[in-house]
C-alpha cells in the first residue's frame, strides 16, 4: 500500500500527518517513510532515524573528446534543452541545463561524446523507531528535483505500508512523487489560502485517478470553508487537527503529535482503517 | 529600480501574507507572484484581470499507431521511462525528442505544449503579473523568468522603483528562477525546527546566486529558545534578521477577509511589518 500526504499550499503540515501516520502505524505493522520533499526534507527532523546508507544521485552529463570532435554542431542541434552550445574550436556544455536524456551522445555521428556522471543529491536510508526511512536530499543549487524524486521512489517497498512525504505544489515534482499511490491524503488549513491551493490539490490527484480525503489542521471551530468545498466535491474529511499553541510548540521542538501527544495515534490508525477501506473497495471493483 | 524576493524554503511561514502587506506599504512598485504553482497573492490584492497569455513551453512526444513497427528502440533509450507499451506516458516524457530523432519509422512527432497561463492585472496597490502553470507541467523557472520580466518592463515603462516578488516554497527550479539578479532576498522564517534547516538551505541558495539575503522571523514568539538559535545561526553565517513578528490572529483574519494585514487592522504584527519594510527599503536604497 502507498500512501502519499500532498497539500497543494506549503506548511499545512504535511510533515507532522506523515510522521505521526507512520509512527501511529507502526504500533501494527511494519511502516516505511519516503521523504519525497528533496528541496526541503524535513521528516528526519522528527523521527532523528539512523542512516545506514547513502548513495549519490547522478545525472549522466555530456563530455566532449576533442581528438574525435569535429565541430559539427549536431549535438547542439539535438539538445532540446539548450544545454550544448558549440563555437568554432569548443563545444560549451551546460550541466544545469541537461536532463541526461543521452540524446547527443547517441547521435553523435563520430561518436565523440561520453557520459559523465554528474552529482546532484543524495538518497539517505535507515531506521527510525523500527520504521524504514528514506529520504532524498537536492543538492543546494541545483534545479532538477525530479531525478532525486525518482530515485527515494525506486526504494519503495511494495509489501509494507509505504508513506510518502510529498513537496507542496502542484507541478512536475509533486506528481511524479504521488504517481502510481494507491491513496493521497490532502493537508490544509481552513483559510482562503489554503482552501484556493486544496482546490488545485484535488484537480492533480484527480487527474492522476488516485482517491482522495483531506486532512484539516489547525481548524477552528466554526469554521466551516473546507468542509463545505469537500462536501460539494464527495471528498471526505477524515480527521480534524485543531489550532493548538501547544501543538505548534511540540512541532517547533521537532516532536510529532503522535509522541508528544499519543492519544492521537488511535485518530490516525483510524484514518488508515479508512483509507484501507477505500482502496481494497476500489481493487475490488478493478 | 530595485527588485526584493520573499523567500522561505519552507512552505506557509507567511510569504504571501507579507507581501502583501508590502503592496499596501511600498510606493512606486510593480508585483510579481512567481508561485505560479500555487498562487495566493490575487486572494489578498483582489487584481482586475487586464491581460492574459498563454504559456507555451517544452514538447511531448506523441507516437503514430498506425506507423509504429513496435521496434523498441524508444522504449529502451527513454531515459524517463515515458514511453511503456507504445504509448507516452505525458507525466514522464520530458520533452527531449530523443526519441523522435530516432524512430527508425518515423513514427513519433513532438507536439508543442500548452504548459499554463500569465496574467497582468490591476489591483488597488499597483500592477501585478501572475501566472497559473498548468498540473504536472514542468519548466516552472522559465514561467517565473516570463512573470519577472514582464514585470520588469511594466516598472520601466510606469517609473516604477521597486518591484515586488512573492517567491515559491523549496529550493529548486522556480526559486532559483525567482532569485538569481534580484538586489535582496527576503527570506521568512519560524521558530521550528524544520524553519530553521530550511532557511539553512535557501541562504545556501542565495549564496550560492550571489544575492544578499536578509531574516525575518514570524511568529518569533511560539517558541523563543528557538528565535534565539536562528538569530545566533543568522549572526554566525552573516546575515541579519531584520525583523521578528509575534504570532497574531488578526493575521488569519485578515487573510479571511481577503485584504492584506496592515489595510485591516492595526495590531502587533502589523506594526512589526510596517518596521520590517522601512527596513527593506531603506536595504534596497542602501544596495
Amino acid at each position: 500500500m502507498i500512501v502519499s500526504v500532498a497539500s497543494g499550499k506549503g506548511g499545512t503540515g504535511k510533515t507532522l500527518v506523515a510522521t505521526s501516520l507512520a509512527i501511529s502505524m507502526a504500533e501494527r505493522e511494519k511502516v516505511q517513510l519516503l521523504d519525497c520533499d528533496v528541496e526541503e526534507p524535513n521528516d528526519h527532523l522528527f523521527l532523528k532515524p539512523v542512516i545506514t546508507d547513502r548513495e549519490a544521485v547522478s545525472m549522466p552529463v555530456p563530455r566532449v573528446d576533442y581528438a574525435r570532435c569535429n565541430f559539427c554542431g549536431e549535438c547542439a542541434q539535438v539538445c532540446a534543452y539548450k544545454a550544448i552550445a558549440v563555437v568554432p574550436g569548443s563545444v560549451l556544455v551546460f550541466d544545469q541545463l541537461c536532463h541526461g536524456c543521452g540524446a547527443c551522445s547517441y547521435l553523435c555521428p563520430r561518436r565523440a561524446i561520453v557520459e559523465e556522471s554528474r552529482e546532484m543529491g543524495v538518497i539517505e536510508s535507515g531506521v527510525a523507531n523500527g520504521i524504514d526511512f528514506v529520504q532524498g536530499r537536492l543538492t543546494v543549487g541545483e534545479a532538477m528535483a525530479v531525478p532525486v524524486i525518482r530515485r527515494v521512489k525506486a526504494k519503495i517497498k511494495r509489501d509494507l505500508l509505504a508513506i510518502l512525504d510529498v513537496s507542496p505544489g502542484t507541478s512536475c515534482p509533486v506528481v511524479q512523487a504521488i504517481e502510481g499511490s494507491d491513496y493521497c491524503l490532502l493537508v490544509t488549513e481552513p483559510t482562503p489560502f489554503g482552501l484556493h491551493d486544496l482546490e488545485l490539490a484535488v484537480e492533480t490527484v484527480h487527474q492522476l485517478g488516485i482517491p482522495c480525503g483531506v486532512i484539516i489542521n489547525r481548524a477552528v471551530s466554526g469554521e466551516t470553508l473546507v468542509h463545505e468545498y469537500c462536501l460539494r466535491e464527495g471528498i471526505p474529511v477524515l480527521l480534524e487537527i485543531p489550532l493548538d499553541r501547544e501543538i505548534a510548540r511540540l512541532y517547533s521542538e521537532g516532536v510529532t503529535l503522535a509522541e508528544g501527544r499519543p492519544q492521537w495515534q488511535a485518530e490516525f490508525r483510524a484514518v488508515y482503517t479508512k483509507i484501507e477501506g477505500v482502496v481494497h473497495e476500489r481493487s475490488g471493483r478493478a | 529600480m530595485k527588485e526584493v524576493a520573499v523567500l522561505s524554503g519552507k512552505g506557509g511561514t507567511g510569504k504571501t501574507s507579507i507581501t502583501g502587506c508590502f503592496a499596501a506599504l511600498a510606493s512606486k512598485k510593480v508585483l510579481a507572484d512567481c508561485d505560479v504553482d500555487a498562487a495566493d497573492l490575487h486572494l489578498l490584492l483582489q487584481p482586475v484581470n487586464r491581460q492574459s497569455e498563454e504559456f507555451w513551453s517544452g514538447q511531448l512526444a506523441l507516437i503514430d499507431e498506425d506507423k509504429c513497427t513496435k521496434c523498441g528502440l524508444c522504449q529502451e533509450q527513454c531515459r524517463f521511462n515515458a514511453i511503456r507499451n507504445f504509448k507516452v506516458n505525458p507525466t514522464f516524457c520530458e520533452g527531449c525528442g530523443f526519441c523522435s530523432r530516432i524512430c527508425p519509422a518515423c513514427a513519433i512527432n513532438m507536439q508543442d505544449n500548452l504548459a499554463g497561463k500569465w496574467y497582468i492585472s490591476d489591483t488597488f496597490y499597483g500592477p501585478l503579473v501572475h501566472a497559473r502553470l498548468g498540473i504536472a507541467q514542468e519548466n516552472s523557472g522559465k514561467l517565473v523568468a516570463l512573470v519577472r520580466q514582464h514585470a520588469r518592463k511594466i516598472a520601466e515603462a510606469k517609473g516604477c522603483t521597486t518591484i515586488i516578488t512573492d517567491g515559491p516554497p523549496g529550493i529548486g527550479c522556480p526559486v532559483i528562477s525567482s532569485l538569481s539578479g534580484a538586489d535582496l532576498a527576503l527570506l521568512v522564517t519560524e521558530p521550528t525546527v524544520s524553519g530553521l534547516h530550511d532557511l539553512e538551505r535557501i541562504i545556501g541558495v542565495c549564496r550560492h546566486f550571489k544575492v544578499p539575503a536578509t531574516v525575518c522571523i514570524n511568529k518569533y514568539d511560539i517558541n523563543e529558545e528557538k528565535s534565539s538559535i536562528i538569530e545566533k545561526y543568522c549572526t554566525g553565517n552573516g546575515v541579519n534578521v531584520i525583523g521578528k513578528i509575534p504570532f497574531d490572529t488578526t493575521v488569519n483574519s485578515a487573510v479571511a477577509h481577503g485584504i492584506p494585514l496592515v489595510e485591516y487592522k492595526d495590531s502587533p504584527a502589523a506594526g512589526e511589518i510596517r518596521k520590517l519594510w522601512k527596513s527593506v527599503n531603506s536595504l534596497l536604497s542602501a544596495n
